[in-house]
């Protein structure tokens, strides 16, 4: 085993104990609006229900296809969508009631790096002015010099060079703006990141790049992270725990490790499934059933077990009864196969 | 052995002239073995949809022209042929599947009229006639309630439907050849399995061949008999699929295995990424594209171009270092 992965494990096996972030029932719906007088006519259930806890220092990862609701968790959690209701506590306060004043604070020790590099830096803003931002903002650092020094310092930790200080976002590739994105996010010594997709814009040559700067931001800073991707291959790089979504629902939250080796919802095991191995001999020897239809609207979700008319193991109750999240293994698995 | 059924030599694609001219595609080539499926793997920018486009002849000209080179299909040279006559193979014996089903359709006729305007024009059957052929090739790809479906618009389908009608009409006049360019790119993984296994069945059933155009290794590693690595415009390595994942030989190739993560390798592998970025193709190094980026990097690569290299007779590779014949 690599010191890597032993430092790795040592520090999950030391942190377990506090939590920094507590999700509980959380639900985030969107009014649909339509006919002659755009009147409500229905609503979207994003997140209908989602409820986990993020540890000291511990990455979880939210993964999911399209619609399933993690993006929309990412940005309730900071509060930057409206919340229908259940309930956000991070370091153990209860955020969910507070004013865009009271979340001030709150926001200095929560920072988020995007997807999209091109559409969320500036580009009438020097990178220097750009990862200086947040730090005047929250007014810290001062005076200009000492900004200049951190921003200096930051550039230094993303891999960029220190001369880049003065350049526009136009002069960077897609990798190296992601770096500029998260060395803003890195300014205010934030306790908490929230990443949305942030390499799945990438090249894989560059994606690999970003990866590893991640882990080892992980291991220098131990920042608590939550990382929302598609990509179960990359998530798995940078991830201690791992939450799958389907339709605004968590169907199993597990270690890294045990999700991977033995994913128990039908749903992660169709995902794993779907995804092709570089192995031209590993993918003869696999069988390439595939599960049958895509994910139902959100407006409109099947009942039960919303995963019920894909699945290939339904039975008469998974039409009826909404499965609850309950342990198994070293895991939680929301699956009627199991109780 | 047969005569391969498209045969690219030395093809040369530019875009712009002068000063500012971009050589996109720069002197490729390689073949198509009737029925088999060929992936060209590549990041952006290193050419793979612009061999696709001038195959297709479907090049924005101006800018883009074919410089030199030609492209022998079933004996024809399509480079040579009149607008008119590549009509009459377009959407005939050769079509496309493109990435974004959501523009490639037309968002204001029917599909039923999409799918059965190509079999009415290049087969020559009466409308009502085309119009059943539709339904049964959307049955075909699977289309729940195919008779129905036919008069409905695109709009009302999802990605993963859009694309089963695309690979609808491309096998519409049973083509002998299908160009898909990242057909499963814009789709979710389940969905994305659900399509690549659709048009691996279909193909191998009617005998077409695929130009699967992807940058993704693991839908190479499930879904190609051989494979072209393309880099900064020219085709870098190529070899069987088998062959190439055992015994990558060029440093970009084996780069690429080593930087992309897998499910197959334990989680706590560190990637090994390939340092730099890819080539501004307006100002591609001198000799090797690559050599600012290679580990194994030796002086003759800095001023001497390598083209494709014999290994064996079915592995070729433009690396000077890589050991060939």
């Amino acid at each position: 085993m690599s010191d890597v992965l032993l430092r790795h494990k040592q520090r999950r096996a030391a942190v377990k104990s506090d939590v920094i972030l507590d999700v509980q029932e959380l639900k985030v719906h969107f009014p649909v609006y339509g006919g002659f007088l755009q009147r409500e006519v229905g609503t979207v259930k994003a997140v209908d229900g989602v409820s986990f806890q993020l540890h000291e220092g511990e990455t979880l990862g939210l993964v999911g296809e399209s619609g399933c609701g993690k993006s929309t968790t990412g940005l309730a959690i900071l509060r930057m969508l409206p919340i229908t209701s259940g309930k956000i506590v991070f370091e153990g306060v209860d955020i969910t009631e507070h004013d865009p004043r009271q979340m001030r604070p709150v926001r200095r020790r929560v920072q988020m790096v995007y997807q999209d590099p091109f559409g969320s830096l500036d580009p009438r803003m020097t990178i220097g002015d750009i990862i200086g931002e947040p730090l005047e903002i929250h007014k810290l650092h001062g005076n200009k010099a000492e900004r200049r020094a951190r921003v200096m310092d930051l550039l230094k930790t993303v891999g960029l060079r220190q001369d880049m200080i003065d350049r526009y976002p136009h002069q960077f590739s897609g990798g190296q703006r992601q770096r500029v994105s998260i060395a803003r996010a890195l300014a205010v010594e934030p306790r908490l990141l929230l990443c949305d997709e942030p390499v799945s814009a990438l090249d894989v040559s560059i994606q690999a790049q970003v990866v590893n700067l991640f882990q080892e931001l992980q291991e220098e800073l131990g920042i608590s992270t939550i990382f929302v991707a598609h990509d179960l291959a990359v998530v798995r790089h940078v991830s201690h725990r791992l939450a799958v979504m389907y339709l605004g629902t968590i169907v199993e939250i597990s270690t890294c490790d045990e999700l991977y080796a033995h994913p128990k919802h039908p749903y992660t095991q169709a995902l794993m499934a779907a995804i092709p191995v570089p192995n031209p001999v590993i993918e003869a020897g696999r069988s390439h059933q595939t599960i049958q239809g895509e994910v139902p609207s959100a407006q409109h979700p099947p009942g039960g077990c919303r995963f019920h008319p894909r699945c290939p193991h339904a039975m008469p109750i998974c039409k009826e009864q909404t499965p609850k999240l309950l342990p198994q293994g070293s895991g939680l698995v929301a699956c009627h196969l199991f109780t | 052995m047969s005569k391969p059924l498209l045969q690219v030599r030395n093809l040369t694609t530019r875009f712009g002239d002068g000063l500012g001219a971009i050589t996109a595609v720069n002197n490729i080539s390689f073949n198509v073995d009737v029925g088999e499926t060929l992936a060209i793997v590549g990041e952006s920018g290193s050419g793979k949809s612009v061999t696709a486009l001038s195959i297709m002849q479907l090049l924005p000209d101006p800018p883009g022209r074919i410089m030199a080179g030609e492209i022998v299909f079933d004996g024809t040279d399509l480079a040579k042929l009149k607008e008119e006559e590549m009509r009459t193979i377009r959407g005939n014996q050769i079509s496309m599947i493109f990435q974004e089903p959501m523009t490639s359709l037309n968002p204001s006729l029917t599909i039923g009229l999409q799918i059965a305007e190509p079999i009415n024009l290049h087969k020559k059957l009466p409308w009502q006639k085309a119009y059943d052929k539709a339904e049964e090739l959307l049955n075909r790809v699977r289309m729940p309630d195919a008779r129905s479906r036919l008069s409905a618009h695109p709009y009302q389908f999802s990605g993963g439907m859009r694309q089963r009608i695309m690979i609808a009409m491309a096998l519409a006049c049973q083509p002998r050849l299908i160009i898909a360019d990242e057909p499963t790119t814009a789709l979710d993984v389940t969905v994305q399995a659900q399509v690549l296994e659709l048009l691996k069945e279909l193909t191998r059933e009617t005998g077409t061949a695929l130009i699967l155009i992807t940058h993704d290794l693991g839908v190479v590693a499930r879904y190609a008999d051989r494979v072209c690595v393309m880099y900064g415009g020219k085709i870098i390595e190529t070899a069987s699929a088998l062959d190439l994942y055992a015994r990558p030989m060029h440093p970009y190739t084996r780069g690429l295995m080593a930087s992309i993560p897998r499910l197959d390798e334990p989680a706590g592998r560190r990637l090994v990424p390939i340092k730099g970025q890819p080539p501004n193709l307006s100002q591609l190094p001198v000799g090797c594209s690559f050599n600012p980026r290679c580990s194994e990097v030796v002086d003759r690569c800095r001023h001497d171009t390598p083209e494709l290299m014999k290994f064996d007779d079915k592995h070729l590779h433009a690396c000077w270092v890589a050991p060939h014949v």
